[in-house]
């Protein structure tokens, strides 16, 4: 018992130690902007894909399923409105987030971790490359901006799957939903979005690095990092939702 | 076969080791040792596995902290240093790891242009491509330039990690295990390669092994760490001439006497 008090004091030590790292080697030259680029490229670029497909399932089924309530009632009319709230409040942070927490948190985990065991991040240290700024102050820089570009082209997409379901049943045009879903969400909806996606970004990238950068050595720690990047972000992304939630009800 | 004869400067010391200790909880590895290393030497350390020997030389290059101890490099406190002075100070050591540690993202020229591109950034691309294709041609290997790690042998990755480490042009290099996992002809090859970079390069070396025929072809001095300390230095000859049973266990082992 005692044991598993001091190595959770110990884990919480060295999570705030580098957290504390992060914000300094990010302020301080020199900037490595061209790897930035690289990861957008890496993280953001490579997940459109899955992003794409998995964000149009969700606004098309969502639809779907909300529609026979909404039909009881003889409201759906207000179906356009509803799909909106939900993508934008709620699904394309959520949705971006928990995607982005299976194949960004098991990719960047499992290769940190890699580098590790293989002693490449001892190499870099000793060729004269700072290893945490160049690999783990990168990799984080990308997810916060990845994942908010993300979570907007999911929001899109998700409304474009929500159109093409009513479509396929009401004779609804294009430019009539779009309108109907501009006016029912507003400025402060994208606000809630974009400060969503930034925390659920660097919470992504920071908790991969960190279990991918820590990771203990030989072949074993390379599944277990993989393992405890996605399960962690995933976790501490529901917690933040929960959180802002309450937040934003709060200012609201 | 025995080493030629090379000039060292016995009154220069490049790495400074004085009363050095390191444990990891209650394993004690290395118990104030002290050790110099002369500007111009290959310097041997030979002792069985998990007896602090790559601890030793990850202390030097700042990887690690000594629990006590001073450890001088070129003249500068390891001890003392900022991360920023550190990250300097060892541009000028080269380090070529046990198990090569390239880059397997990248070719082998890019492992190459790395540390290059980052640390000599004024270089132009016509530079660069002639230092990698120099050093490339000093390990031999010209023609892996554009093959992926995983496409090398052993042998292979081991050269292009000396490469990438010698393309800074390190006043000291330190090899862990160079021959560790090598057939015998391959690790010949080694060996003199480790050789050459010190004729060539002019550089002073550490050479962590327990490979008796690589610390009797590359060692101009050899020291023996036993139980966290240095017992025996000298020649290869003269470590040997002992009846000390660890240290004849060790010899018997390796030449199946």
């Amino acid at each position: 018992m005692l044991n598993k008090l001091r190595s959770f004091f110990t884990e919480f030590a060295n999570i705030h130690r580098f957290l504390l790292r992060f914000w300094r080697e990010l302020v301080t030259p020199p900037y490595e902007f061209k790897e930035i680029i690289r990861q957008c490229f890496e993280i953001g670029w490579k997940s459109l894909p899955l992003i794409s497909v998995t964000g149009f399932i969700v606004g098309f089924v969502f639809t779907k399923q909300s529609r026979p309530s909404l039909e009881e009632f003889g409201a759906t009319s207000w179906l356009p409105s509803l799909i909106s709230i939900a993508i934008v409040r709620a699904l394309a942070p959520l949705v971006t987030a928990l995607i982005a927490s299976g194949k960004i948190g098991s990719q960047v985990g499992a290769e940190l971790s890699s580098m590790n065991v293989t002693e490449q991040i001892d190499a870099m240290e000793v060729s004269g490359t700072n290893p945490f700024k160049f690999l783990i102050v990168s990799r984080i820089i990308a997810t916060t901006i990845s994942i908010p570009i993300l979570t907007f082209y999911v929001a899109g997409i998700g409304l474009l799957g929500g159109y093409l379901s009513l479509a396929s049943k009401d004779d609804l045009s294009f430019l009539s939903f779009f309108t109907q879903v501009f006016e029912t969400i507003g400025y402060q909806d994208l606000w809630a979005m974009v400060f969503r996606a930034v925390v659920f970004g660097f919470t992504i990238g920071a908790v991969s690095c960190y279990c991918g950068y820590y990771s203990s050595k030989g072949t074993e720690g390379v599944g277990k990092a993989a393992n405890a990047a996605v399960v962690a972000s995933m976790f501490l992304v529901f917690i933040e939702e929960i959180i802002i939630v309450q937040i934003l009800a709060i200012i609201n | 076969m025995e080493k030629a004869k090379t000039h060292i400067d016995y009154q220069d010391a490049v790495i400074t080791l004085r009363g050095v200790s390191k444990s990891f909880g209650e394993n004690h590895v290395l118990k104030n040792v002290d050790l110099d290393l002369y500007r111009g030497e290959n310097l041997v350390v030979l002792g069985r596995s998990g007896t602090g020997k790559s601890v030793l030389i990850k202390l030097i290059a700042g990887l690690l902290k000594p629990d006590n101890g001073t450890i001088d490099v070129l003249g500068i406190s390891v001890n003392d240093l900022r991360d920023h002075d550190l990250m300097k100070l060892r541009l000028k050591i080269g380090f070529s790891f046990q198990n090569s540690a390239l880059y397997d993202s990248m070719t082998v020229r890019e492992n190459l242009e790395f540390p290059l591109i980052r640390n000599k950034r004024n270089l132009t691309r016509t530079e660069i491509n002639k230092e990698v294709e120099d050093v490339l041609e000093g390990v031999g290997l010209s023609q892996a330039i554009n093959q992926m790690p995983s496409e090398l042998s052993g042998g292979q990755r081991k050269r292009i990690g000396i490469a990438r480490t010698l393309i800074l042009r390190p006043d000291i290099m330190m090899y862990d295990e160079p021959t560790a996992g090598l057939d015998p002809i391959t690790c010949l090859d080694i060996n003199s390669l480790i050789n050459e970079v010190q004729l060539r390069y002019k550089t002073s070396s550490i050479i962590i092994t327990h490979d008796l025929a690589c610390a009797r072809s590359v060692g101009d001095r050899i020291v023996m760490l036993l139980d966290g300390k240095f017992e025996r230095q000298g020649s290869f000859k003269e470590i040997f001439e002992t009846n000390d049973a660890r240290v004849k266990a060790f010899y018997d082992y390796n030449f199946i006497v």
